[in-house]
């Protein structure tokens, strides 16, 4: 019998410690958007207020955040209260009211406060395909020319925005500045 | 004559609910419905992954097959329907990823695997045959001797 066969079970441990380990930590659920750095899409949608309709052209000008909702969602319920919070802060938040109901719609933003700037209603859920949007809550970071620079599935919270968004969003503004 | 009428009408009406069960959509031919199937089982459901989107219940699976009879209906090709789908939800949604940089270990990783494989099955086979024939099978004249009366003596005690 050789000796260093007996290493091998061992060896073979280790290796599969290791992918186990890092398995641990990785999110499946997330998958990287091949959206990024492509202008948002075009879309010609009337707003959930019914008031105006909007087309991409009325989201360049500012970087802002782009959030993918529903009231049939509940972590969107989960997160709208920080979304609000940030809107009072001074960031930019435009909303896709994705497959919804528009009245439940406008009741959910009447009860809960409305974040949002601008709010496209995207009933048949045409301009969320064309995002990519597998799920929401979905949120785009774009820049001023309307580029997508960036995307966060799930909820928005204050450690999301504090480790991911807000250094982001911070460097577009600066950017946009001349 | 009553009763064969009554089970033929019956059984028409059984064929238009199976039917109306599987087709939901309307095909011009069943090229295109191969198309349709062959690119459902193709793409994967970006939400409830390791699922096609023809296996899927999930809402996004039907937007997503909509949308592919949609384009068949368009005449679009297989190319640009697997292309529009990358374009918006990344590689990932391919179960046959195209060949690239990224992607090469997973198209010839089980091959290589598989070569490796029969290299060390040749190597122990060879190295096995090798010292078969290195090892003496011939009975040295001692050893033929000893053999000689151990089988005597065997044969005395009988």
């Amino acid at each position: 019998m050789k000796r260093w066969i007996m290493v091998v079970p061992l060896a073979v441990f280790l290796l599969v410690a290791v992918f186990l380990y890092k398995g641990l930590f990785l999110k499946p659920d997330e998958l990287p958007s091949a959206m990024i750095g492509k202008p948002f899409p075009a879309f010609a949608l009337a707003s959930v207020q019914g008031d105006r309709s909007l087309t991409q052209a009325d989201l360049i000008g500012r970087p802002a955040l782009v959030n993918v909702w529903g009231t049939w969602c509940p972590s969107c319920k989960v997160e709208h209260p920080y979304l609000n919070q940030l809107a009072e802060q001074g960031v930019v938040i435009h909303g896709v009211n994705y497959k919804d109901d528009n009245a439940a719609a406008l009741k959910w933003l009447a009860d809960f406060h409305n974040p949002y700037q601008l709010n496209i209603a995207d009933q048949q859920g045409s301009l969320g395909l064309d995002l990519g949007v597998y799920g929401a809550p979905e949120t785009f970071l774009i820049d001023a020319n309307g580029i997508i620079r960036y995307k966060h599935v799930g909820v928005v919270d204050a450690t999301v925005w504090r480790e991911q968004l807000a250094p982001l969003y911070q460097g577009l503004v600066d950017e946009a500045r001349p | 004559m009553r009763r064969w009428l009554a089970a033929a009408v019956l059984g028409l009406s059984l064929a238009g609910v199976a039917k109306a069960a599987i087709d939901t959509y309307q095909f011009r031919d069943d090229a295109e419905r191969e198309r349709y199937q062959q690119l459902t089982k193709e793409l994967r459901c970006p939400k409830c992954q390791n699922q096609d989107i023809a296996d899927s219940n999930a809402p996004i699976a039907a937007d997503l097959r909509r949308e592919i009879f949609r384009m068949l209906g368009e005449g679009k090709n297989n190319q640009q329907i697997v292309d529009f789908m990358v374009d918006r939800y990344g590689d990932f949604v391919r179960y046959k990823p195209a060949l690239s940089g990224r992607t090469w270990l997973l198209w010839f990783g089980p091959g290589i695997l598989l070569a490796g494989g029969f290299v060390v099955l040749a190597l122990i086979v060879r190295r096995r045959r090798g010292q078969a024939v290195a090892g003496n099978t011939e009975l040295s004249a001692d050893e033929r001797e000893r053999l000689a009366k151990l089988l005597d003596k065997e044969r005395t005690h009988d």
